[in-house]
């Protein structure tokens, strides 16, 4: 499903990707574990060119995103990405936060069509146009969901309030439902629980693993080791750039082979 | 003596219709202020998403330089001289005539786009990155996100600054006599020449530009605090 081939990343002088070979098939969940620094967080934002590659690339759906002249945005359709931090939007409610991107982008793909539309009436071509609903019909169909999935995490209740209202939990899961409103190929996870309270990790990482039972493609940037060990299907344990050890969590977390592996699992487990 | 010198005012002001200037140089004032400030936020907006616009590309690095200039010349040079230029200079060398209020209006926009500029472009820096990298990561793209979720956070963090811009204006609009449009000062300058009876008028019009901006700032406060409801904890 995406396959990344000598992925290379530097900030300026400072190497932090050296050459990240990996590829993840759909259904896998792949957790990446390793000492801070590592670089996972930065290839975990490489895989939606949150960070622009410096080397290398990223084959999904048969384009390359590290290629600068491919439409990055509409592959970021398929592919959630769920923050640290959170990063809900501050001036929106709940719901809007979860129906934003929906109906905006019905919006820019139906004045896309009306621009096909005039260059096919001017140059008497045939390109074919974007499949979109009414605008109303979108709007409908985006709050339904957004509804839908905020019944779902037990939030209907906080749809019509701002996030600053929300407890760090909360915020998260609604972040994990923004995500999942796009209904993305993937789900890109980048330290979801690192910024939560302990008493409220629990909650994210259930909703996590419910998500992952479903079926989605995920890639979870954790220090979460036993949450490693029971969701993932494959763990890559990254250092200094590059992927040292790949393997099932048995594998891993069991038998690490390299010295690297071994120093870091005796320091957090 | 005080009594004498208004009761001169008085004559004029009502007797030979002295209100009358007054309250069309109060209009023009306001005009002048709100149009030009509203100008001054677009042409801010623009300059400002041009400056944190990420340079990879080329049209940004233009754009910005054009920004650069722009507000490099409306602050390097006093309102006044803009005014001047522009009225005595420039529009007849393009041979264009239009209204000298019409002519405040623009020139003050311009103007205080160079400043909101500025303001704005401290305004988008104080909002947290990962505001705009959420917007992309679900496919929005850059103008998009900007105009959805950064500005408008933006906005609310520099209120109390654009505030000051607008008082500013305001403030500005007494010297917009030099290409001949009506404001307060002139009303008020014309009842004091009518009898050379200047102190009373000149009084009346510091208490009238007074008052405008205690009630400009007041109604800023409120729209800050009704802005502020979604940081609020209910």
């Amino acid at each position: 499903m995406i396959d990344v081939i000598n992925l290379q990343k530097s900030f300026g002088k400072k190497e932090v990707l050296k050459g990240v070979n990996v590829t993840i098939e759909e259904g896998e969940k792949v957790a990446i574990i390793g000492p801070s620094g590592s670089g996972k967080s930065t290839f975990l934002r490489c895989l939606n060119c949150l960070e622009d590659p410096t080397g290398g690339s990223i084959i999904f759906e048969g384009e390359d995103l590290a290629d600068l002249k491919v439409d990055i945005n509409k592959h970021r359709e398929n592919i959630g990405m769920v923050f640290q931090h959170f990063n809900l939007f501050n001036n929106l409610t709940v719901k809007q936060n979860i129906m934003l991107a929906p109906v905006t982008l019905n919006k820019k793909k139906r004045a896309k069509n009306r621009r096909i539309k005039l260059y096919n009436a001017i140059f008497k071509k045939d390109k074919p146009l974007y499949a979109v609903s009414s605008l109303k019909d979108a709007k409908k169909e985006a709050e339904e969901n957004a509804l839908r999935l905020l019944n779902r995490i037990g939030l209907a209740d906080k749809a019509d309030v701002y996030p600053s209202t929300l407890s760090g939990g909360q915020k998260q899961r609604v972040a994990i439902v923004r995500a999942l409103a796009m209904n993305p190929k993937v789900m890109l996870f980048d330290e979801p629980t690192s910024a939560l309270d302990p008493e409220m990790v629990g909650e994210v990482l259930d909703l996590i693993k419910e998500v992952a039972d479903e079926g989605m493609t995920m890639l979870i940037v954790t220090h979460e080791m036993g949450f490693a060990k029971n969701v993932a299907s494959r763990v890559l344990f990254m250092d200094d750039g590059v992927i040292k050890e790949e393997g099932t969590p048995e594998q891993i977390f069991e038998h690490p082979e390299c010295e690297r592996l071994r120093d870091f699992l005796e320091k957090v487990l | 003596m005080w009594e004498a010198k208004w009761n001169a005012f008085i004559k004029t002001f009502i007797e030979s219709e002295g209100y009358i200037r007054v309250l069309t140089g109060l209009k023009n004032t306001a005009l002048i202020a709100v149009i030009g400030l509203l100008i001054g936020i677009v042409i801010g907006t623009l300059i400002a998403i041009a400056a944190v616009t990420p340079k990879y590309k080329v049209a940004p690095r233009i754009f910005d330089g054009i920004g650069k200039v722009y507000v490099g010349f409306f602050r390097g040079t006093p309102m006044v001289v803009q005014l001047l230029l522009t009225y005595y200079v420039l529009l007849p060398l393009l041979g264009i005539k239009i209204d000298s209020l019409m002519v405040c209006i623009i020139v003050f926009g311009m103007n205080s786009g160079a400043y909101v500029s500025e303001i704005m472009r401290s305004g988008i820096q104080s909002v947290d990155g990962g505001q705009l990298e959420a917007a992309r990561a679900v496919g929005l793209p850059y103008g998009t996100s900007m105009i959805k979720v950064v500005i408008p956070q933006a906005i609310k963090n520099i209120l109390p600054t654009l505030g000051n811009e607008f008082i500013t204006l305001i403030k500005e609009t007494s010297v917009v006599s030099f290409v001949g449009a009506l404001d307060l000062y002139t009303a008020f300058s014309y009842i004091g020449s009518n009898n050379y009876e200047f102190m009373v008028p000149y009084l009346v019009m510091a208490a009238i530009y007074l008052t405008l901006i205690l009630v400009v700032t007041l109604l800023v406060r409120i729209l800050e605090r009704r802005m502020k409801k979604s940081d609020r904890r209910h």
